[in-house]
């Protein structure tokens, strides 16, 4: 097993040779404390984002990406999670910032949107009142500039006609525009890093694919940083510079958009690729992915995916396999890839190779 | 009358046939549903809400219908209505040639045996507080059937679909995760020996990789108890996969049905290939500059005159405003009849794109 | 056995053992009790203030009933009175058990009436919405528009005072609440599709009712109910209080802390028992009613 490499992440960035990344985690770990049980949801993630950049995090549900993602912005209950490692946005560290600090955070340099607008937007306040406030929160300016602000954000996210929009509640408008808005109040301050948890999902294909646009339109103008967080490969296709494979807490493999989707290397990758419903012939069976992901309350020990994966042999099931890394950063974990000649390459193991090393 | 204790032995010779296999297993005529809106101290209907507006349709025994369209397109209003679960407005409902819910015809007591619902969303479909195997006893008790029997039947079902009897019939729902509840919820829904199954978003909630073994069990399902399926969903990949002809409804109107096949390689109106057109790649290398189709569905409250769809359709003319196109007699079509509600489709509409009439052709 | 790829039948080794032990719903619900002391502690507390009130009889050492001119308001410890005596020279700690049983019944038992009719009334309200919900809601409201003292007041006033009016009078008032948490609770459950499962199942709406709208809706109004306790025995102290409940001699917290009341100068601590007795058992029910509502919701 000793031509498995431990991938140098401070190499493997080529961002790294021109500044230092705006989003840098190390070794994230969140646990979720009852007295019935421990929860690992995130299990060791580390990882680099540079300013400018979309990162895809890619899972099922249990994977962990949106509680990883949630832990950058501190929204769990500080009672019942224990988060560990090391979370550097710009040159904060969210693990030990001060509270105070942390609510000037949030908003400012560090945005979110989520999946249902209606949860995320207040219906007693209108649409024009809630970024007004947000403006007039965080740039301590008053309610004209405030309104003003809004209507130039409303026109931003392309609202159609905005001036009307800025008096509505938001029961009053369709999921799309709903989105948009909660969009426009997530952008409100120039945020640095806009975080998303699946804001497409609960939209119609047409309205999503507007949204997608929209979003990746606006994370280049404004030079943002972004985190997005999907179930959905033709979603991550369309959005993602990086991508991120989650499962059981951890990044099983990472890489560019185009090497994850079109040349992935773990076998849950492929296998959940395979998996998707994509024009495949009728009558012909498709190639499910046996069994439920793992129960984080009692995590296997070794490979999370071992359980369920087609190739696994012993040494699977005795440690979680350190990142195998290429040259462009294209990382995965699992003890059948190796780098060669400058890309990863996925051979099955064989069991008695495996046994031996 | 069939009883429900009847079970398929021969998917050729099905007991419970009654029209042959040249009748549809299930004609949908004319149906409509409009929801009053009311307001004011009086309480007075203001407005109605459109849900079902006279769709037509029927379904062959053995075939699986999918049914695509947007969000508030009365996909879900139209399962509903189905079931009988609301009243309609107007239409009938055909089973296996008999009229239901007439006086001669098939009592709606026999027609909820022979039609099945699978619900959307597993976590409000299952009864929280039952054990999994009493959600699915109940049906059959609920039709006569001895407690003791109900329970070994929910035990072979649950067999059936993939969970082992021994593990899982004492389970609540929130002890199962999303796909292990929806088998849970085709289990229930086979219950009562049904023939023809409505999966009303069925697979939309799952993860892929659970999508997948769910949709291969419902293929494997439909196999071993000789079942027809109308397979309801807003997933244009997932309904190609697993259906024989398409209908496509926008704003409570059939706008096309047809084949799979024809349907999805030559769409004939411009809203379904826009749906079609918003399917996402996953080749990175292949993103979509520009959305396909702008703005939301409009309300159903207020449709739009004339082709409902003419307010977000490039190829919109005034004859698109002014008339509504027809889709021609879906009853009387053939399963491989191709029909379109658009005026581009149809020869002689007054669209500039519609094709020549033969009039036209020979320059008469 | 099916070739289908199953959840767990394919996979032995991922299923064999399940990380958290199958129990019904009550088991779940008392696994969580089980570690909430505080509840558990109240629920001790309330335990033992019923037993204290049923052996009343047995229990204490006087007759509550029985006055002595000679020791008129003595304070705690005096002689024989561990907690003293009231304005009528009777002992307390009698007093306060056999008072007990007074408030106790009048705490609980309209508490199970108005539980029992307002929560058919609102199950029927929800299930059925349309006119039955309008003609059922509306005439709850109607009671909601008095302040619930004052309807209490008011209904006592006519029916005129003794035990059974007093807890005819709770009743009618505890009603409205319970059939509104009711009916909330039932169209919501109404809503959801396992409802509507069961009807395509071709069941009756009783059928439907029993077997799957009352389990359903049978934890919040519970837990509802158990708050009302407390205010039900404050409500029923404050009606003797009045003078429109219980009629003297008999021992009633309420009744107590008012003919104690003009001897608040002379023994103060003694003239507080049967206030510190209403307090700590309608704190005991509040904080056993939060617990239960902790321990009764089942998401996840």
């Amino acid at each position: 097993m000793n031509q498995i490499q431990t991938p140098d992440l401070t190499l493997a960035e080529p961002a790294r040779a021109k500044a230092a990344p705006f989003v840098k985690v190390r070794d994230l770990k969140v646990k979720f404390v009852s007295r019935e049980a421990t929860v690992q949801a995130v299990n060791g993630v580390s990882f680099d984002l540079a300013r400018g950049e979309v990162l895809c995090v890619i899972g099922e549900s249990g994977s962990g990406k949106s509680v990883m993602m949630r832990s950058l912005l501190r929204l769990h209950p500080k009672k019942r999670s224990v988060i560990e490692g090391s979370m550097l946005v710009g040159d904060n560290e969210i693990t030990t910032v001060s509270d105070k600090k942390m609510t000037e955070l949030r908003g400012s340099t560090i945005s979110m949107i989520f999946q249902e607008p209606m949860t995320a937007l207040d219906p007693l306040y209108t649409i024009g009142d809630q970024i007004a406030e947000t403006v007039m929160r965080h740039q301590k300016v008053d309610r004209d500039a405030g309104m003003k602000r809004a209507l130039e954000l409303l026109e931003l996210v392309r609202v159609p006609s905005p001036e009307r929009r800025l008096k509505a509640y938001p029961h009053e408008l369709s999921g799309g525009l709903r989105q948009r808005a909660m969009i426009a109040v997530a952008l409100s301050c120039n945020p640095s890093l806009l975080l998303a948890d699946e804001p497409t999902t609960a939209l119609d294909a047409s309205v999503q694919i507007q949204v997608l646009v929209l979003l990746r339109k606006l994370q280049r103008e404004l030079g943002m940083s972004m985190i997005f967080v999907t179930h959905d490969l033709g979603v991550a296709a369309q959005i993602a510079d990086k991508v991120a494979v989650m499962y059981a807490g951890r990044m099983i493999e990472y890489g560019e958009a185009r090497d994850v989707l079109v040349n992935p290397q773990h076998p849950y990758t492929k296998a959940m690729l395979a998996s998707t419903v994509k024009d495949q012939h009728k009558g012909e069976a498709l190639e499910a992915i046996a069994g439920t992901p793992p129960d984080l309350r009692a995590l296997p020990p070794g490979c999370s995916f071992a359980p369920r994966c087609k190739f696994a042999v012993d040494a699977c099931r005795a440690a979680m396999p350190e990142p195998v890394s290429d040259a462009r950063g294209h990382y995965a974990r699992c003890i059948g890839v190796e780098s060669t000649g400058g890309a990863l390459r996925f051979a099955a193991p064989k069991p008695e190779l495996a046994l031996a090393g | 009358m069939t009883l429900v204790t009847e079970t398929a032995i021969d998917a050729a010779a099905d007991p419970r046939d009654r029209g042959g296999p040249a009748q549809p297993m299930l004609i949908v005529e004319n149906i409509k549903k409009y929801f009053p809106i009311r307001a004011g101290l009086l309480n007075r209907k203001v407005a109605e809400v459109k849900a079902v507006d006279d769709i037509s349709f029927y379904v062959m025994k053995g075939e699986t219908l999918g049914i695509v369209g947007e969000s508030g397109c009365g996909k879900s209003t139209l399962a509903r209505l189905l079931m009988y679960l609301i009243e309609r407005d107007e239409g009938n409902l055909v089973l296996d040639g008999d009229l239901v819910g007439e006086k001669s015809g098939v009592p709606i007591d026999a027609l909820r045996r022979s039609l099945q619902m699978v619900f959307q969303d597993s976590y409000s479909s299952l009864n929280p507080r039952l054990p999994i195997e009493q959600s699915i006893a109940y049906g059959p008790k609920v039709q006569g059937i001895k407690p003791k029997k109900a329970k070994e039947q929910a035990q072979d079902l649950l067999g059936k679909v993939g969970l082992r009897p021994n593990l899982f019939s004492q389970r609540y729902p929130h002890e199962l995760s999303g796909g292990q509840k929806q088998r849970v919820n085709i289990a229930r829904a086979l219950a009562l020996d049904p023939r023809l199954l409505i999966l009303d978003e069925a697979v939309s909630a799952l993860d892929k990789s659970v999508e997948a073994q769910v949709l291969n069990l419902l293929s494997e399902l439909k196999e071993q108890l000789n079942l027809t399926y109308i397979f309801i969903s807003h997933d244009l990949h997932v309904v190609q996969y697993i259906s024989d002809r398409v209908l496509v409804m926008y704003l409570g109107q059939v706008v096309e049905i047809g084949p799979v096949d024809k349907l999805y390689s030559n769409p004939k109106h411009p809203y379904t290939q826009a749906l079609l057109a918003c399917r996402l790649s996953m080749d990175p290398d292949e993103r979509v500059d520009a959305a396909p189709l702008a703005g939301d569905p409009p309300n159903p409250v207020n449709p739009p005159s004339g082709c409902r769809f003419h307010t977000r359709c490039p190829h919109a003319e005034d004859i698109c405003m002014a008339k509504a196109p027809a889709l021609g007699d879906v009853l009387k079509a053939t399963p491989d009849q191709h029909l379109a509600a658009c005026h581009m489709a149809q020869a002689g509409s007054g669209h500039s794109k519609a094709p020549a009439t033969l009039a036209e052709l020979f320059n008469i | 056995m099916s070739v289908i790829p199953a959840d767990s039948a394919s996979l032995p080794a991922a299923q064999g053992a399940p990380a958290t032990k199958v129990r019904g719903y009550w088991g779940s619900v008392w696994n969580r009790l089980r570690y909430d002391y505080v509840t558990l502690f109240c629920l001790g507390l309330i335990i033992v203030i019923i037993l204290l009130a049923v052996f009343a009889p047995w229990l204490s050492p006087m007759d509550p009933e029985k006055s002595s001119m000679a020791n008129r308001l003595r304070p705690i410890g005096y002689k024989k009175y561990l907690l003293g005596t009231d304005e009528q020279g009777r002992d307390m700690v009698s007093r306060l058990l056999w008072g007990g049983r007074v408030s106790l019944m009048m705490g609980i038992l309209p508490v199970v009436f108005a539980t029992l009719v307002g929560g058919m009334f609102g199950v029927v309200a929800g299930y059925y919405g349309g006119k039955v919900n309008m003609v059922i809601m509306r005439t709850m409201d109607i009671f909601f528009a008095f302040p619930s003292v004052l309807l209490a007041v008011a209904i006592a006033g006519s029916l005129g005072g003794g035990i059974g009016n007093q807890m005819l009078t709770l009743t009618v008032v505890l009603i409205p609440p319970i059939c509104r948490v009711a009916e909330t609770a039932t169209s919501q459950v109404r809503a959801l599709d396992f409802v509507d499962a069961a009807r395509a199942s071709g069941a009756s709406t009783i059928s439907i009712l029993f077997s799957h709208v009352l389990i359903n809706v049978l934890s919040p109004v519970l837990v509802y109910s158990s708050t009302l306790v407390s205010i039900s025995i404050i409500l029923a102290s404050g009606l003797s209080f009045l003078g429109l409940g219980v009629s003297p001699p008999t021992a009633d917290w309420g009744l107590m802390l008012s003919t104690l009341r003009q001897s608040i100068y002379v023994q103060p601590i003694v003239t507080a028992l049967p206030g510190i007795a209403i307090l700590i058992t309608s704190i005991a029910f509040n904080l056993v009613s939060d617990g239960l509502r902790q321990a009764m919701d089942v998401k996840a």
